[in-house]
């Protein structure tokens, strides 16, 4: 085998080599195109989504199976629980450095305090109604 | 706390709110969901105050004092008869804390980790204009209808001419605001849209009647559930998306079910104005009918004699407050061997169960009241129906005339009862605003007087009987 021949076969294996290089450089290319969604760079609005229809299904259910006697606990109870936007004024009480933020969210904490206290109070009372004479 | 850990609680805290609402399904288990309702709430404010780097819990702790007490305060006092408008004006103030914290994530949003201002993220915009149009919607429409039932203003329905037009046009705009405000990301867009807003939900709720309120307070019942998963989309937060579907979709089945009750559309409640203007022509006509007109002692006689009594209770009694003195005299009656129960029409009163509440807070046993679909077979072989201030839910006009305007609403066929005794103040029409012929009918004796006298009347004749 000449010398000649030598260095032909060692520029074609290189070349492979390169071929196969690029090759698995777009594979995994491709595998991060696929991985990426599904892991944690998904963007919120998706997951949200996805949580907030279920959570409507589960609600649909849950709330024809409630007797129609318990209608007005169930409105006073759900006035009282949507009042957990509580989370979102008390992020803007304890993380805002401008002064007009905390200030909404300090009203927006006194008004929804008031719902949960007097939700939960007025629901608690009408409930008590129904299992006192309940013998 | 870790942000895992912190999601990981909000589940939790989620799973009870489920739980609240599925505790529902029975008087037994209500209270022990109930329970669950508020731990979830506890858990849920614990967990947000532990978040790293909160700061300023003097004034937090203030705020949720300060609420706290008038709130708690406002629900002890609270005579139940004024349920209706309490829970209205609760939903307001969840529509107002709703657009105050898009307010303040808008003027703060890396508090939020939604962006810089100026340059928050387009797809956090539009879910926080969603919220705080909503928010602000519930807010304002939450306000009249808490005025139309205390009485501030009138119930009667306010319409003026191209109505639907004026709403249609600040739907439009406010979503063109919505538009420029993904564009510009100004404050006064911002703003804008709930000035907007505002509005719309005055005009929105203004032209619909008394009647109406059920639906409507379920309705906004319903926009504060949305309100709130708009928010959980503008902080990323799944609790709040959870809760306020939950709360979403509880309002939207209660509205539903009322307005399947009054046999109309959604829609047809939505456009307004239903009741007030069918009263007229046939007034003066029908009334020159004889009207068997009874006495308290009359009633004691009729009611005393018979075997079965069904009591068909209506907003009247809400309002003469007359639910123990007809609870009173249910007992009396029961002393003299006859069988009393309820029947509840799903629209009776003025917020979806109310009557259920108010007979339950009079000591009524909870199993001798009975939902439309499970009594109203039996009111032929009844001997006497005892309403007492319902009219419309009765009015024989909804099975027997297409032009009555609530023609295939389901009513109570009080009139196959082998009497139909109706305690009412006057002859006059009920709330919508329709004449009901029960009145003139053979076996129809009208008791004329307030509906808590009327029972008390009804009370002493039976004791000295």
């Amino acid at each position: 085998m000449s010398s000649e021949q030598l260095t032909n076969q060692a520029t074609d294996i290189a070349k492979n080599a390169a071929v196969l290089a690029q090759q698995a450089a777009d594979f995994t290319m491709q595998v991060h195109q696929y991985v990426a969604p599904a892991g944690a760079a998904a963007p919120f609005f998706v997951t949200g989504l996805t949580v907030f229809v279920l959570a409507c299904f589960v609600g649909y259910y849950v709330v024809w199976r409630v007797t129609p006697a318990l209608h007005s606990p169930l409105m006073a109870v759900t006035n009282a629980i949507s009042s957990v936007i509580i989370v979102g004024a008390l992020i803007a009480v304890g993380l805002s450095d401008n002064a007009s933020s905390k200030a909404m969210g300090f009203l927006a904490v006194v008004l929804a305090s008031v719902n949960i206290f007097g939700g939960f109070i007025v629901t608690r009372r009408m409930l008590q109604m129904f299992s006192k004479k309940k013998k | 706390m870790s942000l895992t850990l912190s999601m990981f609680s909000y589940l939790v805290s989620s799973v009870c709110c489920i739980m609240a609402l599925r505790g529902l399904s029975g008087p037994n288990t209500a209270k022990g969901g109930l329970y669950f309702g508020i731990g979830g709430m506890a858990l849920a404010i614990v967990t947000t105050l532990v978040m790293p780097g909160m700061q300023s819990f003097p004034l937090i702790l203030l705020g949720v004092a300060l609420g706290g007490a008038i709130g708690a305060g406002i629900a002890i006092k609270i005579e139940m008869t004024a349920l209706p408008q309490l829970v209205a004006a609760f939903h307001s103030l969840v529509g107002l804390a709703a657009v105050m914290i898009a307010g303040a994530a808008f003027g703060n949003p890396e508090a939020y980790r939604i962006g810089e201002p100026g340059s928050i993220h387009t797809g956090s915009l539009v879910e926080m204009s969603l919220g705080v149009a909503i928010g602000a919607i519930t807010f304002t429409g939450s306000i009249i209808a808490f005025g139309k039932l205390q009485g501030i203003i009138p119930g009667k329905p306010v319409t003026f001419k191209g109505q639907h037009f004026v709403n249609a046009c600040l739907g439009a705009a406010l979503l063109a605001l919505i538009i420029l405000l993904c564009l510009a990301q100004s404050a006064i867009v911002f703003w804008a849209i709930v000035a907007v807003a505002l509005l719309l939900g005055v005009l929105m709720i203004i032209p619909i009647g008394g009647a109406d309120m059920p639906v409507i307070v379920s309705m906004l019942n319903s926009y504060s559930g949305w309100a709130a998963a708009g928010i959980g989309f503008t902080l990323q937060n799944n609790l709040l998306i959870i809760v306020g579907a939950l709360v979403g979709a509880s309002g939207a089945i209660l509205s539903y079910i009322m307005c399947k009750g009054m046999n109309r559309s959604f829609f047809n409640v939505i456009l307004g104005g239903f009741g007030g203007e069918a009263a007229g022509g046939t007034a003066a006509a029908v009334s020159e009918k004889p009207v068997k007109i009874g006495s308290a002692d009359d009633a004691a006689f009729i009611l005393k004699n018979a075997a079965t009594v069904v009591i068909v209770p209506g907003y009247g009694m809400a309002v003469a407050q007359a639910q123990h003195a007809l609870r009173e005299m249910a007992d009396q009656l029961k002393k003299h061997g006859v069988k009393v129960r309820y029947a509840i029409h799903p629209v009776a009163g003025r917020m979806p169960g109310h009557m259920n509440v108010l007979l339950a807070e009079a000591n009524v046993p909870y199993d001798d009241v009975l939902e439309l679909e499970d009594i109203n077979r039996d009111f032929a072989l009844t001997d006497v129906a005892f309403v007492i201030g319902a009219n419309d839910i009765t009015n024989p006009a909804a099975k027997k005339d297409p032009a009555s305007p609530i023609y295939g609403m389901p009513i109570l066929d009080v009139e196959s009862a082998g009497t139909v005794l109706f305690v009412k103040r006057s002859l006059g029409s009920g709330y919508a605003g329709i004449d009901n012929e029960l009145f003139f009918y053979d076996n129809t004796m009208m008791l004329l007087g307030d509906a808590k006298k009327m029972c008390e009347g009804i009370i002493k004749a039976l004791e000295h009987a």
